[in-house]
C-alpha cells in the first residue's frame, strides 16, 4: 500500500509536475500520431518512448505532440527523405520501456528515439540504445545521475536538476535579495539533491540557511512548520511536489509564516495552488528548466511556436511540448543534412548548434544540453503563467 | 532565539537547543495529532478486545469517514471560512456524519469480511487476510472508481487529492506564555478528548457495554450468560468505527483535503499507538495516542523530521521491550492471566 503510494511518485519524481489540467484537456486525445510502421523508400523512422496512456501521460503527450509537429512541419517542406514518427507507450515503466525499444530497433529499425520521457526508464533504455547503437534525446529526464553514465548516443534537451537547483538559487539570491533562507525537501530522489544544490548555492550568495524535511507519505508538516516559524525567513524552498508542496503552503500561511514561497518543476502545476487553498499561494514562485509559453512572454519564436501548436492541436502548450519539438528538430536537423543512418545521426548531433523554440540546440561531449536557461513562473489566480528567465524576470506582488 | 544574533551554517544546530526552542509548539502539536491517533487507535483497541483480530481495515473506514465529511462540506455549499463557534458547530455535524458513515461501513465489513469466516471456524490468521484484502479492495475502488465518479474527473485523477470548500480560517484564541492555542488544534483535541470519554463511560455504564466487557473477557461464558455475541461484534465495530468517523471529521477541518490513501499511514500509526497503549486496553488507546503524538513532534523537533518514525518506533521497541502489554497492559476493563 504504501508501495503504491511510493511507486506513483517515483513515476512522476523525475519530470516533476504531472498536470491534472493537462490530463482533462488532452486526455481524450491521446494517442495522436501513430503512423504505423516505415512507409516508402525514402524515408526514416524516428521514435517516440514514454507514457502515452498512464496516470503521467498528461506531462508526456505535450512533448508527444511537440515532435509530431516538427516532424509533419519537416514532411510538408517535401524532403528527399521523409520520417515516419512511431510512438512507443511505455507507461513510464523501464520494464514496458525495454522491450519496446528492443523491438524498435530491430523490427521498425528506428534510427533514433526522442525520449524515454522520464528518468527511471531512461536509465534502463539506454544501455539497449547504446548496444544497438541508436541515438536519443529526452525532452524531459531531468535527474542528474543520467548524464554520468558516459553513455555515447543518449541526449537530452531539459537541463538537469543541479542546474534548476542552481538557478532557482542564483533568482533567490539576487533577483530576491533574501538574507535567510529556509529549504525544504521531501526525502525523496528528485527533491533532496535538488534541495541541497539549491541550499549551497544560496548559501554561495551570502544567505543564512536552514534545512528542514518532511515525510510525502504524512499529511502533518507541523514539526517543520514550527522551525520555519523560529527561523522567520525571506524565502522558502521547497524541493518536491506539488501535492505536498500545496499542503505545506497551506499549513505555513496558516501558522503565520507568510514568506515567498518557491518551487520547482515537481510542482509546476495548478494543483500547488488548489492545494494551499484560498489565495495562500498567490504569488509563490516556480522554477523549471522547462519553458511553457503559450502567449510568447519569452519572445517572438516562441510565440509563433504556440500559435502554430494552437491551430494543430486546437489545446495551448503544456509541460514540455517546446522540449519536445525541440528533440525532433536536433534529428530533423541531421537528416536534413544527409545522414539517414543512427550512426551518422550520432555523429552529427554532437556538431549540431542551431536555434530552438526552448533554447539553443546544441549537446556538451556527454549529451546533456549546453543551455542552461531556468525559467520563472508565478501563481496568479488559479494558474502559474511564465515570468521570465531565472536571470532577467521581475517578481510582481 | 539566542542563537539567531551569531552567525548560522550547517554545524550549527545543537540538538537540545533546537528542541527546547520547539519544545511549546511541539507539545501543542503532539497533542492534536496524538488525539486523532487516539480516536482511530480506539477502533483497533474495541475489535481486537472482543474478537482478538487486527482489523486492517480500519484505516479504510477512517478514508471513507473523511470522503462522507467532505461531501458534507460540500452539500452545504459553504464557500468561505466560519467563525469560531459556527465552526464547532458545523464540525458537530461533520462528525455526525461521518461518525454514521463510518460506523456503518465498519458493520457492513464485519458482515462482508469477517463475520462468514467467523461462522465457519476459519482461523484468525484467515480474517487478518480478510482484512489486508479488504483494505486493498476499498482503497483501489475509492482510486478507480468512487472518486473519478463523484468528482468527475478522468480515471487518472482518482489518485490525486480531493480539496474540500475552505471552511475553516485557524485563529490564535490565546497564548500562555510561549505556547499559541489555535482554534483547529483545540477544537480536535477538546473534541477527542470529549469523544473517548463518553465511549469509556459507555462501555463501563451501559447494559451494552457490559456486554462487550464480558465478551472481551470470555466469549463462551458470556454466551452462557445470555450475551448475544453478534450483536455486540456489531455495536463494537459501530462504535470503533464511529470513533474513527469523528477522527475523519477533526481530519478534515485541520487539513481540508482527503485522498485514497490518506488512512494508510494513519492507519499504522493509531495501531501502533494502541499497541503502545496496551491493545485491548480503552484508556491505553488514549494514553497511547498522545505519548505518540508527543514524541513524534519532539523527534522531529530535536533531530529533523527525517527520524520523526524512526524515533517514535524506537520508543514502541523500548517500551515493549520492558513492558510487553504496552503502557497500560492489555485487557478491556479486566486484566486476563
Amino acid at each position: 500500500m504504501e508501495r503504491l503510494g511510493t511507486l506513483r511518485r517515483n513515476m512522476m519524481r523525475v519530470t516533476g509536475a504531472v498536470a491534472l489540467s493537462a490530463v482533462l484537456a488532452l486526455g481524450a486525445s491521446a494517442c495522436g500520431g501513430d503512423d504505423g510502421g516505415a512507409g516508402g523508400g525514402d524515408s526514416v523512422t524516428i521514435g517516440f518512448m514514454g507514457d502515452l496512456t498512464g496516470e503521467n501521460s498528461g506531462i508526456v503527450i505535450p512533448p508527444s505532440k511537440g515532435a509530431q509537429m516538427a516532424i509533419d512541419e519537416y514532411n510538408a517542406t517535401n524532403p528527399k527523405v521523409k520520417i515516419v514518427l512511431k510512438t512507443y507507450d511505455s507507461q513510464g515503466k523501464g520494464e514496458q520501456a525495454v522491450p519496446l525499444a528492443k523491438n524498435a530497433i530491430t523490427k521498425d529499425k528506428i534510427v533514433g528515439l526522442i525520449g524515454p520521457a522520464f528518468s527511471g526508464e531512461s536509465q534502463q533504455v539506454a544501455p539497449v540504445l547504446e548496444e544497438g547503437k541508436i541515438p536519443s534525446v529526452s525532452p524531459s529526464a531531468t535527474n542528474v545521475k543520467l548524464g554520468d553514465n558516459n553513455w555515447k548516443y543518449w541526449h537530452r534537451i531539459v537541463a538537469d536538476d543541479d542546474v534548476q537547483g542552481s538557478g532557482i538559487g542564483e533568482f533567490i539570491g539576487a533577483t530576491l535579495k533574501a538574507k535567510k533562507v529556509f529549504v525544504i525537501n521531501d526525502n525523496s530522489e528528485y527533491g533532496k539533491p535538488l534541495a541541497e544544490k539549491l541550499a549551497q548555492t544560496v548559501k554561495n550568495a551570502g544567505a543564512r540557511v536552514e534545512t528542514e524535511s518532511i515525510d510525502p507519505e504524512a499529511s502533518d508538516y507541523a514539526a517543520t512548520v514550527n522551525k520555519a516559524k523560529a527561523f522567520d525567513p525571506d524565502a522558502i524552498f521547497f524541493g518536491g511536489y506539488y501535492a505536498e508542496g500545496g499542503k505545506l503552503i497551506k499549513q505555513l500561511r496558516e501558522a503565520g509564516v507568510d514568506a515567498r514561497f518557491l518551487s520547482a518543476d515537481g510542482s509546476l502545476d495548478p494543483g500547488l495552488i488548489k492545494g494551499a487553498g484560498g489565495t495562500n499561494a498567490e504569488g509563490s514562485l516556480v522554477g523549471c528548466a522547462c519553458l511553457i509559453d503559450p502567449t510568447g512572454t519569452a519572445g517572438p519564436k516562441s510565440k509563433t511556436f504556440s500559435d502554430a501548436y494552437k491551430k494543430k492541436f486546437n489545446a495551448d502548450t503544456a509541460i514540455y511540448s517546446a522540449e519536445g519539438y525541440d528533440a525532433a528538430t536536433a534529428f530533423i536537423e541531421a537528416i536534413k543534412a544527409g545522414n539517414t543512418t543512427a550512426e551518422k545521426i550520432n555523429e552529427f548531433l554532437k556538431t549540431v548548434d542551431v536555434p530552438g523554440v526552448s533554447k539553443q540546440i546544441k549537446f556538451g561531449p556527454n549529451g546533456e544540453p549546453t543551455a542552461t536557461d531556468v525559467y520563472i513562473y508565478q501563481a496568479k489566480g488559479q494558474a502559474l503563467p511564465l515570468l521570465g528567465s531565472s536571470k532577467t524576470a521581475k517578481v510582481e506582488g | 532565539m539566542l542563537r539567531r544574533s551569531r552567525p548560522f551554517d550547517e554545524g550549527d544546530r545543537y540538538v537540545l537547543d533546537s528542541f527546547l526552542n520547539q519544545f511549546w509548539p511541539a507539545t501543542v502539536d503532539g497533542l492534536s495529532l496524538g488525539a486523532i491517533y487516539s480516536l482511530v487507535a480506539l477502533g483497533y483497541t474495541m475489535v481486537y478486545g472482543v474478537l482478538r483480530l487486527i482489523n486492517f481495515a480500519h484505516s479504510e473506514v477512517f478514508m471513507i469517514g473523511t470522503f462522507a465529511a467532505l461531501l458534507t462540506v460540500e452539500l452545504t455549499g459553504i464557500t468561505s471560512p466560519l467563525g469560531t463557534v459556527p465552526l464547532i458547530a458545523f464540525v458537530l455535524l461533520l462528525a455526525l456524519v461521518a461518525g454514521l458513515v463510518s460506523g456503518g461501513t465498519a458493520v457492513a465489513l464485519e458482515f462482508v469480511a469477517y463475520r462468514p469466516l467467523r461462522r465457519r471456524g476459519a482461523s484468525r490468521l484467515a480474517a487478518l487476510i480478510s482484512a489486508i484484502g479488504a483494505s486493498l479492495f476499498l482503497q483501489q475502488l475509492f482510486a478507480l472508481v468512487v472518486i473519478p465518479w463523484m468528482f468527475d474527473r478522468p480515471k487518472e485523477g482518482g489518485r490525486l487529492p480531493v480539496q474540500s470548500a475552505d471552511f475553516v480560517e485557524p485563529v490564535n484564541l490565546f497564548s500562555i506564555g510561549p505556547i499559541d492555542i489555535r482554534s483547529d488544534k483545540l477544537i480536535i483535541f477538546v473534541g477527542a478528548i470529549l469523544m473517548m470519554v463518553a465511549l469509556d463511560m459507555f462501555v463501563n455504564r451501559t447494559k451494552l457495554g457490559r456486554g462487550i466487557r464480558a465478551t472481551a473477557q470470555d466469549p463462551e461464558t458470556a454466551v452462557l450468560m445470555g450475551v448475544n455475541i453478534d450483536r455486540i461484534v456489531t455495536a463494537t465495530f459501530m462504535l470503533g468505527g464511529a470513533m474513527a468517523g469523528v477522527a475523519a471529521a477533526l481530519y478534515l477541518m485541520r487539513f481540508e483535503e482527503t485522498e485514497y490513501f490518506v488512512g494508510f499511514l494513519l492507519g499504522i500509526k493509531a495501531f501502533t499507538a494502541a499497541v503502545l497503549g496496551g491493545i485491548g486496553n480503552l484508556r491505553g488507546a488514549l494514553a497511547g495516542g498522545m505519548v505518540l503524538g508527543l514524541i513524534e513532534m519532539y523527534g522531529s523537533a530535536a533531530f529533523g523530521s527525517e527520524w520523526r518514525d524512526v524515533i517514535a518506533f524506537s520508543v514502541l521497541v523500548l517500551v515493549l521491550m520492558f513492558r510487553p502489554t504496552g503502557i497500560l497492559g492489555e485487557s478491556l476493563q479486566q486484566a486476563r492471566a
